[in-house]
């Protein structure tokens, strides 16, 4: 399968670990990626802050090239933040013709022109979870990620505000799935489409470090050996402030932040260099090291109800979702 | 032209003449539509009142009169009236036209002058109508004095005492083993904190023994046939596995089961019961029935504990369901609700958080009968909380599940406020967006919590979570929300959170309705005749409604709306026999082609078809007069009284007057 | 009762035509006037105790006219875009549009940054806008070093760790299209109209 790639500014520099990774795990699964010709920055949530058209036009460009790149009618954006502008562009422009054709007024400067509609824009999570399946990662498995436990983070972007709905928005299951999938043990990890905490280190550095810090915290109370992600902001603010938050909170956590396809690059196999691991901060040796070991006090199973000294009441079953 | 016809034009106070300029309309109806027979053209402030209606009977008699319109409201308010007039008057009434100045003109327009040619056209499409009528005789069919009740609730039990105790004979018909509906699972009602089944229990135990009362419970009904005074009604009676003759409710047989499952109804999933169960001690009728799902016996064909220990010899294994049919001439649907699944908004926690529980749950758990024999203890059922956190409109007021105020919730959260701060001392949160306490006694009880020392802070409840922020977080539950009158978002760490779910229409109301021939509203709620003057009514003769499957609503309201729907059935059955409009829909046998497509159209089910024949029939006992089969008719073989093709192609003619003499226009 | 004849005989006061402005600014349908005041946003938000007004409070002093209290509010630049309070709000307001709609207003109003996030907008789109790329090292660098100068300490280890890890560039990069991506912006921004 053929796909328009939209790697946006981090991939390029911060995250290239997610983009190396991304591009290594494609091959296998028969993804090709063709990467949208001299792409701009998607504005992040800044430029929409302070002009709404010049927003969108800096999308639609993007949008407009990736039609002219490759005309396959599906963009792949790895970024959750590039992935939510693209799709809010293409979605008020469809919605709002009046704003379509001021864009393309724009557009016209720059002699470029979108079509609203014309490109579907899609999370990378989302197309190796809907387009690629569960079934057809687990039979790349080579080096199933068993031992190791594992804090699944959406972030929020992939979540809400759902413009392009393929998951829950409170609470997301398709990369715990695809982590189990590839073996792992995914913990009970709440916060998952909780907020990194976006720019906040940079305006406001103690409310930044705390909202990283519960993260963090939570996924260590919770066993986690390491958390996973699907966007370059998540990571970052978990990974590279994570030295920053215990120094202002005067802890000591160490919890390495992965991204999911390196993750799967690891379970099909694929050497560690080659997807940019090691370049993460808070460094995931130790942790990776527990993969292939048996977990610890197998005990099996859920505790049984009905005994006659039990006297807990039962609880309602999770509701499970059409 | 040989007819003598008179217009009368109503003000309806401003209503109509604030905006339409009748004495103009009257005026002008007398002069141009002279020479289409109106002899008279009056107009009147109140046309509905006692002096309106006399000017037409006046006009009646003195002028000899031999049609009449009336451009007044609709004819779902007024036409009786008017045509009770004529009546009375010697005038058969089925030669009086209605037609709308009111919801068809002056209130959907606010230009008077155009608002006012509009009447002039719509009541010359009257009189070309009018011409057109027929004198009819209204159908008198007589109406079996049984009746059916469908739902064993409180709304469902008083109206069947009611109608019971009148002496004619009552079906009760009851989805689950035992009547009582949901109020037989509360420990307490509001706001007297009566308790609930000390007076519920009464009520059924008189419903068990009644003479006129036939409780067919364990049982649905299948389909209806029929109208109005003769009802035919299929039942399926689902087997015991007991025989009812037998029995003597000893209870033996469930204290002998070796096999317990979670009771996901009576218990609302926080006890167990055995295979083979009563719902409640006070269950009525007291047969048990077995849970063949979940017998050992139906699974592995092996245990038969229950036989062995029976005294009597009333296990039967090889029970089979029955079909029961009856004959009612009326039937009042009390389905009441379901829950609202707050598994449903997942940052609440049900099904997630051990310590989250949904209001059932919680009324189960306080009540005296339940699996805690009233404890209020934490999931683990040992440990009492400290802190209980009560959330309001869950599920209710909010776009993403159902937009209406659920009526109960706010005073239900004050008695659970009341119920676990006597029980336990613990300190009480109630969340709410706004409080709703407008019956008798409500604002008092709301007084008294206050008095009591609960908590109410004003904000919908964010999300609750067992991820602590700070040291006194650890290991407890955590409330976010905002405490809106101080603008602040706030962390309350609780020990047990009660979500107060809001009611929701059953989930297999729309199939119940359409089986009924009643509509549901966009909510799911059976929609009452009229929301005001005829809330137990429905706009298909015979069934009526009540409780909570009309709306959301208390105990009290739900007892109120049963006794109604009573005395409205006992009103009906005393009349021995009804009149039923003449307006009815007939089929050209030599024009019908045997298609079929008017059978599905009906919404009341009249059409028969005679597949000896190939041709359809309309019962017009049946027939509302909907008129949809005549215009899906595509051989043109239906016609309907008072609505033939002429008299709407007349009034069509009539409306763009183009029965006017040039001159006049 | 058609719109037209409604607003004959209800005159716009200045608190519903504050309200509406924030609305027409706000793609996509919101309902401002259909805010029961539950505090759902308030109560969602993971950034309120920086604010200095919740989210609904806000709503309500749109409501109530109040622009000068508004749009010097710091509540929008802390909003961190999570959506939590969108896709919980009962009534479906699309609050953190509405958020970036109130940021654009205050900037195009010139009222005084309420606190350093403003600028941290504008310094990132100059990155944007003079090289069609985001520049981490030099937004991060030059924005430190403008609001909190000693704050450069603290990152240094991070940054020195992001730069031997290859993860941070220290020069910008340019797109080749830049002067039609310039074009089409300084176009944008020809017709954006802030009502």
């Amino acid at each position: 399968m053929k796909y328009g790639y939209f790697p946006g500014c981090s991939l390029e520099r911060n995250a290239a670990a997610y983009d190396k990774s991304a591009r290594a795990v494609a091959e296998p699964l028969g993804m090709e990626f063709v990467e949208v010709e001299d792409w701009n920055c998607c504005g992040a949530t800044e430029y929409i802050s302070l002009n709404l058209l010049a927003s969108y036009a800096l999308s639609a460009r993007n949008l407009a090239q990736a039609v002219r790149t490759d005309g396959l009618g599906e963009l792949v954006a790895p970024c959750s933040a590039c992935y939510l502008n693209l799709t809010k562009c293409d979605k008020s422009m469809r919605e709002s013709p009046s704003l379509a054709a001021k864009v393309n007024e724009a557009l016209a400067a720059g002699g470029l022109s979108y079509k609203p509609g014309s490109m579907r824009v899609r999370h990378l999570l989302d197309v190796i979870v809907n387009d690629i399946g569960f079934e057809a990662l687990r039979a790349k498995v080579t080096r199933p990620l068993t031992g190791l436990k594992v804090a699944p983070f959406y972030g929020c972007f992939v979540a809400r505000p759902g413009y392009v709905q393929f998951d829950d928005t409170e609470f997301p299951v398709t990369l715990d799935r695809l982590l189990q999938a590839l073996g792992a043990e995914v913990v009970d990890f709440p916060l998952k489409a909780q907020c990194c905490g976006g720019h906040m280190t940079q305006i406001s550095e103690g409310m930044g470090l705390e909202m990283i810090r519960r993260l963090v915290k939570t996924a260590d109370d919770r066993g986690a050996d390491l958390i996973v992600t699907i966007c370059p902001m998540c990571q970052l603010n978990l990974d590279a402030f994570q030295g920053a938050m215990n120094r202002h909170f005067g802890l000591n956590l160490h919890v390495p932040v992965l991204y999911f396809t390196q993750m799967m690059g690891l379970a099909f196999g694929l050497d560690q260099a080659a997807l940019g691991i090691g370049s993460e901060l808070v460094s995931s040796r130790a942790a990776l090291a527990a993969i292939g070991a048996t977990p610890e006090g197998e005990a099996g199973g859920p505790p049984k109800r009905v005994k006659k000294d039990d006297k807990a009441l039962p609880m309602p079953a999770p509701l499970v979702r059409a | 032209m040989t007819e003598k016809i008179g217009v009368y034009i109503c003000h309806c106070g401003s209503n109509i003449a604030g905006t339409v300029d009748c004495p103009e309309v009257s005026r002008w109806a007398a002069e141009a539509l002279k020479a289409r027979g109106v002899v008279v053209a009056r107009d009147y402030k109140f046309m509905c009142s006692s002096l309106g209606q006399e000017l037409i009977e006046k006009d009646i008699k003195e002028l000899g009169l031999t049609r009449v319109v009336v451009g007044a409201c609709s004819p779902h308010l007024h036409e009786p009236t008017f045509r009770g007039a004529c009546g009375r008057a010697g005038l058969n009434p089925y030669l009086c036209e209605m037609v709308s100045l009111r919801e068809q003109v002056s209130w959907v327009h606010t230009d008077k002058a155009a608002a006012t040619a509009k009447a002039k056209a719509v009541v010359s499409g009257g009189v070309e109508r009018v011409i057109h009528h027929e004198p009819l005789e209204s159908l008198r069919v007589p109406i079996h004095p049984a009746t059916l009740i469908v739902g064993g609730g409180i709304a469902g039990i008083q109206a069947a005492l009611e109608i019971a105790d009148s002496g004619t004979p009552v079906y009760l018909v009851e989805r689950e083993p035992s009547i009582g509906g949901h109020m037989a699972q509360f420990d307490k009602t509001f706001p007297t904190l009566d308790c609930s089944a000390c007076i519920l229990t009464p009520k059924m135990v008189t419903v068990g023994a009644h003479p006129n009362i036939t409780m067919l419970t364990y049982a649905e009904v299948t389909n209806v046939d029929g109208f109005v005074g003769n009802f035919a009604v299929t039942i399926r009676q689902k087997p015991r596995y007991v025989k009812a003759d037998l029995c003597n409710g000893c209870a033996v047989c469930e204290e002998k089961c070796p096999k317990k499952v979670v009771d996901e109804v009576f218990e609302a999933g926080l006890g167990y019961r055995k295979v083979i169960y009563r719902p409640f001690a006070q269950a009525v009728p007291k047969y048990p029935v077995i849970d063949r799902e979940n017998c050992t016996f139906f699974l592995k064909g092996t245990c038969k504990a229950c036989e062995k220990f029976c005294p009597t010899g009333a296990i039967d294994f090889e029970q089979k369901e029955e079909i029961i049919t009856i004959q009612v001439g009326n039937i009042i649907l009390a389905t009441g609700f379901d829950l609202f699944d707050a598994r449903r908004i997942p940052q609440f926690g049900l099904g997630r958080l051990p310590n989250v529980f949904s209001s059932l749950e919680f009324e189960r758990l306080c009540n005296a009968a339940g699996p805690t024999n009233g404890r209020v203890v934490m999931r683990d059922g040992v440990t009492t909380p400290r802190a209980v956190g009560i959330v309001h409109c869950v599920g209710s007021r909010d776009k993403h599940y159902n937009n209406y105020c659920s009526s109960i919730c706010c005073m239900q959260s004050l008695k659970f406020a009341h119920l676990v701060e006597e029980r336990t001392g613990a300190t009480v949160y109630n969340f709410y967006i706004d409080m709703r306490t407008p019956a008798k006694g409500y604002d008092e009880f709301y007084q008294r919590l206050l008095e009591e020392g609960v908590i109410f802070i004003r904000g919908r409840v964010a999300e609750v979570t067992d991820v602590p922020q700070r040291p006194e977080e650890e290991g407890r539950l955590v409330v976010q929300v905002e405490d809106t009158l101080i603008g602040q978002q706030r962390r309350i760490p609780l020990d047990m959170v009660i979500l107060s779910a809001g009611l929701e229409p059953r989930h297999d109301a729309k199939q119940v309705a359409k089986m009924f021939g009643i509509s549901c509203s966009a909510d799911g709620w059976y929609i009452e005749k009229h929301p005001k003057l005829d809330p137990i009514a429905t706009m298909t003769e015979g069934i009526y409604i009540a409780g909570v499957a009309q709306g959301p609503k208390d105990i009290p309201a739900s007892v109120a709306q049963g006794a109604a729907a009573a005395a409205r059935v006992i009103g009906r059955i005393q009349q021995k026999e009804i009149a039923l409009e003449p307006v009815r829909a007939s089929i050209d046998e030599t024009r019908c082609s045997g298609c079929r497509i008017c059978n599905n159209m009906c919404p009341f089910n009249a059409i028969l078809y005679h597949a000896d024949k190939a041709v359809s029939e309309v019962n017009p006992a049946l027939c509302q007069g909907c008129g949809t089969c005549v215009a899906a008719c595509p051989a043109g073989a239906i016609s309907g009284t008072v609505f033939s093709d002429q008299q709407v192609l007349s009034q069509l003619e009539g409306l763009l007057l183009r029965n006017l003499q040039p001159a006049t226009v | 009762m058609t719109s037209a004849t409604a607003e004959a005989s209800h005159p716009v006061t200045v608190e519903k035509k504050f309200m509406q402005q924030v609305m027409v600014n706000t793609p996509g349908e919101t309902h401002l006037e259909m805010c029961i005041q539950c505090g759902s946003c308030g109560g969602s938000c993971p950034s309120a105790a920086e604010m200095d007004h919740t989210p609904r409070s806000l709503i309500a002093l749109i409501r109530a006219g109040n622009f000068e209290e508004v749009l010097s509010s710091n509540t929008p630049w802390y909003c961190v875009s999570c959506y939590y309070c969108t896709v919980r709000c009962p009534q479906e307001i699309h609050i953190t549009d509405v958020m970036y709609t109130l940021k654009r207003m205050a900037v195009h109003a010139g009222i005084k940054d309420p606190c350093a996030a403003p600028d941290f907008s504008k310094t990132f789109v100059s990155w944007v806008e003079n090289y069609g790329r985001a520049f981490e090292l030099g937004l991060m660098s030059m924005f430190r070093l403008r609001h909190d100068p000693l704050g450069v300490l603290r990152i240094t280890d991070m940054a020195v760790g992001m730069v031997s890890k290859g993860r941070m560039d220290l020069a910008p990069k340019s797109i080749k299209g830049l002067k039609s991506l310039k074009a089409i912006i300084a176009r944008a921004k020809a017709l954006e109209v802030v009502a």
